[in-house]
């Protein structure tokens, strides 16, 4: 599986820069070949066995194939997806079978899928992106090759990740017309790769947020539980970064999910060896000689966070105080208007989502709650009536235990329809969680934004010192005729500083522009998204709550049509009684 | 002429409770009841209209103006007042009827003293009351006076149970606890005069006619002299027995052996098992109808919010939306009250009535036990006296006489023990069919209530639903 020759087409890791430009070699693409034809059996059968298997993109939902039990078989997660909503037909006419008795609190795996199975626009979104399955599954245990230090910490789980391309999008994009299907084993740390190299080269673009390392989670859930948890949570994240319009279409992510054997892609160094990088050169920054006190242009569109420069560091940090304390106005301001209107919107927007869905999970709890009791009471009367016929001496009694069973037979009936409801509210009031994630994404695309424009502040203020520090020189080397040796040799070099600098003051604002740009396009995008994912968040909410009702109704059509009944049951034996009383009286 | 009587009880009410009202923060109560109150004998109405209403918490004041239809249900309808209006006092050739109602409750004294008073209203054309209509003051232990007489005098009849005697301090005087009282006593007063024995009893006379100082006296006197050396005789005479059979070795107190009463036992012992199950479970319901009707109107709020972030017509859309949670999380407060009163408490009321049957259980045994013992030592006398005949003692005499006393005693106890089987058997008849009746009720209410609460839901979400669609159509065609 390591395949040494795949690796070689990427193990150099690439500068950002390099990685834009990556076009697929000749080397990697059939290094894709390969990976290709190294499919799992099954299926490649199943795919090569209808090759023009390409299915209408309208009516397919490729989230719901997440096929969370069914890892990998196309056939069953179509079939699936048929039955999902915006229909509803399987909740509307069948609410009492077996089937659905599954439905609200199932175990993980259920939510999982129920949660996956979306509704209608961003199912168009999905039909956008180049994929048509991306799918997570088959868990496996691997032992860590390297000795942990940590006890138990020696193993890991990898999960088979199986993608089919649209036709058209084939890997080598030579105009290969049918979809292609890739299968690769992943574990989570890659991931966290994927995410890191996503970040760094997309500067702010909304990248879909990553799950959580979960450290905790890992000791205290079941270890099933949690793989499974972490296996539909990888699903969701692939399947956002697949819609997202540009990183959908990246290399990185494309890389990430065909490239055969060991992730090709380079981890970033961590945080502390970068320090100690940068730690290294420190000393020569301060007191070293021309070049090593240059900011290399090429770096300066890295947030200075990662710790490689840390002279850098300092003076953006610097920077920031001064721009926060000094009063002084910093020589480029972030003066885009509508760009700050927006930003205080979606904290506002942060907010309130946060809050929505906050009360939306208290609202499924209590919709929850009230459909438990109601099958708890349920079976009080089945119970109450069981003993009533039992124990039937009159006839007075049986009269009861009929009405009690009928009544017992409703708050069931009630207690799954509530269930029901709730699975599907959950569905639809995911929408809400989702859109709290994506805020940190447009959080994090903010921050770089405001590290560019950092960057670019601290070299002009750099600028700002180094010209003064020309003129002071030229100043005094011009009172001295004929020019002061040493003098005129300081101008060249700070001159020399300062060309340098102006191209990565350059190379700063252009960087700082394009995450503008980016940030408002993505800003848009996101706005209508979100628009789209609400809309269809409340129809499918209140479409529920109406069906939902509806059925209720039917229930209770049967519970006033039966009440009624009662009625005049009660009627009867109402007359019955008060004909005994007025006997006696 | 009775109107006028009337008309002079309630000034006496209203007027306390005026008094009370202005030094208490309790003044809303009165005027709740001018609310309430559907049977209006004109003549007092007045009365209470002029009581400054301070308003009151507005939610509990639309509880108590929801008026329970169980309660309404559980008066007779040929004896109901509705009917009894209709009927002229003054024609006593119409069908004798006897309605009483239970109404106007108002807190009265302070602290740990205060209590809470009920106007009890009679109206009958039965010769054996004074008049047609009656209005007296009473508080809770004026119910339970007459409870624990009717029980002490009519061993073997399932006696109305009476609501719970104290609740948690902090709700004793909530809104809602005092009108579930209310209805409770309501219905506890009409069922004794339902009742074909208990409707003649002195007791309930005099509960419903004498005025308050007169059924002050009453209470104390009997309370005081009677009723507790009474009690405490008998208690002590229990556990001397109980002694003496565990000292003497002496069997356990015989005990009666009919499979059927056997059975009965045991049914009604399950019963209140299953009972107490079920109610504690539609507490719940109540409560989670709440919770659901909180939470709605909390989601609610946000999704408002959540909505102006966005603007423009799908903000309002978030808004409709919004609102429609609010609105349906006061159905579902509504859909809560209607549940406690309308199922919770028959069901309730149920779990009473089982145990007020098995309280005549032990009456039985009693009864059972005494006419064992009794009809024991009649024998051993029997046989003694023979003896002293065959003798000739002088004691002959003394003996007969004493052996006649013990026999009528014995037959006494027979014959109780007997009213007791009989009336029982006649009870139980009567328990299963008015209970079939009062759950089928509340089972009415329930489904009913649950249909239309599920109704406003559909309305209000179709409602919504048709924005939506309106909504979508017109962003589609932009």
């Amino acid at each position: 599986m390591m395949g040494p020759e795949i690796a070689s087409g990427f193990d150099s890791p690439p500068e950002r820069e390099e990685m834009e430009s990556l076009a697929l070699s000749d080397a990697s693409a059939s290094a894709y070949r390969s990976a290709m034809s190294s499919i799992p059996a099954s299926i490649s059968a199943s795919s090569d066995g209808d090759p023009l298997l390409a299915p209408p993109p309208t009516l397919h939902f490729p989230i719901s194939s997440s096929a969370s039990g069914h890892g990998g078989n196309p056939a069953t997660s179509t079939a699936s997806s048929f039955l999902d909503p915006p229909s509803y037909a399987d909740v509307v006419f069948s609410p009492f079978d077996s089937h659905n008795g599954h439905g609200g609190c199932g175990s993980g795996a259920d939510n999982g899928s129920l949660l996956r199975s979306d509704s209608s626009p961003r199912s168009a979104r999905a039909a956008k992106s180049d994929y048509i399955k991306i799918s997570v599954s088959n868990p496996h245990k691997e032992q860590e090759t390297a000795n942990s230090l940590v006890p138990g910490g020696g193993t890991y789980f990898t999960y088979l990740i199986t993608t089919r391309m649209r036709a058209g999008f084939a890997a080598n994009g030579d105009g290969e017309s049918e979809p292609v299907e890739f299968g690769v084993r992943r574990r989570f740390r890659d991931v966290v790769t994927l995410s890191d190299r996503l970040a760094e080269a997309y500067r702010g673009f909304f990248i879909p947020p990553r799950p959580d390392k979960s450290v905790v989670e890992s000791q205290v859930l079941q270890k099933n539980e949690f793989v499974e948890q972490r296996r539909s949570a990888l699903e969701k994240y692939l399947w956002r970064l697949a819609e997202h319009p540009v990183i959908g279409k990246s290399d990185e992510f494309r890389v990430f999910l065909q490239a055969k054997g060991k992730l090709p892609l380079p981890t970033t160094t961590d945080v502390a060896s970068r320090m100690l990088d940068g730690a290294v050169r420190l000393p020569k920054q301060l007191f070293g000689e021309g070049a090593a006190a240059q900011v290399v242009p090429q770096e300066v569109v890295q947030p200075a966070k990662g710790g490689r420069d840390l002279l850098r560091i300092f003076k953006e940090l610097k920077q920031a105080v001064t721009n926060e304390w000094g009063g002084v106005k910093p020589l480029l301001v972030e003066e885009d208007k509508e760009f700050l209107e927006k930003k205080e919107k979606m904290q506002d927007l942060e907010q309130q989502l946060s809050s929505a869905s906050q009360q939306a999970e208290v609202l499924v709890n209590a919709q929850q709650s009230i459909g438990e009791t109601m099958g708890e009471i349920g079976l009080a009367f089945i119970k109450l009536t069981k003993f009533e016929t039992e124990e039937a001496v009159y006839s007075s009694q049986r009269i009861r235990a009929a009405d009690t069973k009928n009544v017992a037979t409703a708050a069931v009936k009630a207690s799954r329809l509530y269930r029901e409801l709730n699975a599907q509210t959950v569905k639809h009031l995911d929408t809400l969680h989702e859109h709290l994630g994506l805020m940190l994404a447009v959080n994090s695309a903010f921050s770089e934004r405001t590290s560019a424009l950092l960057t670019v502040q601290t070299l002009m203020s750099d600028l700002a010192t180094l010209n003064t520090r020309v003129d002071k020189l030229e100043a005094a080397s011009s009172k001295i005729f004929g020019g002061d040796r040493s003098r005129l040799h300081k101008i060249e070099e700070l001159r020399e500083t300062i060309r340098v600098t102006e191209d990565a003051k350059g190379c700063a604002i252009r960087e700082y522009e394009r995450i503008k740009e980016n940030n408002r396009n993505e800003l848009n995008r996101l706005d209508q998204e979100r628009k789209d994912d609400f809309l269809s968040m409340l129809k499918g909410f209140v479409i529920n709550q109406v069906i939902d009702s509806s059925i209720h109704i039917l229930a209770h059509l049967e519970q006033v049509a039966y009440s009624e009944k009662l009625a005049n049951v009660w009627a009867t034996v109402a007359e019955d009684t008060s004909n005994y009383v007025r006997g006696n009286s | 002429m009775s109107a006028l009587g009337g008309g002079g009880g309630a000034l006496r009410n209203a007027s306390t409770a005026l008094a009370i009202s202005s030094t208490e923060s309790f003044a809303g109560t009165p005027s709740c009841h001018t609310k309430r109150v559907r049977r209006p004998p004109g003549s007092f109405y007045w009365l209470h209209a002029v009581t400054p209403a301070p308003p009151l918490d507005t939610t509990t004041l639309k509880q108590l103006v929801f008026v329970s239809d169980y309660a309404e249900s559980m008066i007779p309808p040929e004896i109901g007042p509705q009917k009894s209006s209709s009927q002229s006092p003054r024609s006593p050739s119409g069908a004798p009827f006897l309605s009483i109602s239970v109404t106007d409750p108002v807190k009265l004294g302070n602290g740990v003293q205060a209590y809470i008073s009920y106007r009890v209203i009679t109206k009958t054309n039965l010769p054996e009351f004074q008049g047609p209509e009656k209005i007296v003051i009473r508080r809770y232990s004026d119910f339970v006076w007459l409870h624990d007489k009717l029980a002490d005098k009519y061993k073997g009849i399932f006696i109305p149970p009476l609501p719970e005697k104290s609740a948690v301090e902090k709700f004793r005087f909530s809104a809602e606890f005092i009108e579930m009282r209310r209805q409770a006593l309501d219905i506890f007063v009409n069922r004794i005069a339902s009742h074909p024995e208990l409707k003649q009893s002195e007791d309930l006379k005099t509960f419903l006619e004498e005025d308050e100082e007169a059924m002050e006296r009453i209470r104390s006197f009997e309370t005081g002299i009677f009723k507790k050396p009474a009690d405490l005789l008998q208690m002590f005479k229990d556990v001397q027995t109980k002694v003496t059979d565990v000292v003497l070795g002496k069997e356990k107190p015989v005990e009666e052996t009919d499979p059927e009463y056997e059975k009965l036992k045991h049914y009604i012992f399950g019963l209140e098992d299953h009972l107490t199950e079920t109610q504690k479970q539609a507490v719940r319901l109540v409560k989670r109808h709440r919770e659901l009707g909180q939470s709605l109107s909390e989601f609610g709020k946000a999704i408002k919010l959540l909505g102006a972030c966005e603007g423009d017509s799908l903000g309002k859309v978030f808004a409709e939306l919004g609102s429609k949670s609010e609105l349906l999380s006061i159905k579902l407060q509504k859909e809560a009250h209607n549940l406690l009163m309308n199922f919770e408490e028959p069901l309730k009321d149920y779990v009473r009535c089982v145990q007020s049957i098995k309280d005549s259980f032990s009456h039985r045994a009693n009864a059972f036990r005494l006419h064992c013992e009794l009809t024991e030592t009649t024998k051993l006398k029997e046989i003694n006296l023979e003896k002293l005949n065959l003798m000739r003692s002088d004691k002959t005499r003394e003996a007969e006489i004493e052996y006649r006393e013990l026999k009528a005693e014995s037959e006494e106890a027979t014959r109780r023990f007997e009213t007791i089987i009989k009336r029982m058997n006649e009870e139980i008849v009567r328990f299963q069919e008015q209970k079939t009746a009062e759950m089928g009720l509340a089972f009415h209410l329930f489904a009913k209530g649950q249909a239309k609460l599920a109704n406003d839901i559909a309305d209000a979400w179709r409602n919504v639903l048709t924005k939506i669609e309106a909504y979508s159509l017109s962003s589609g065609h932009d």
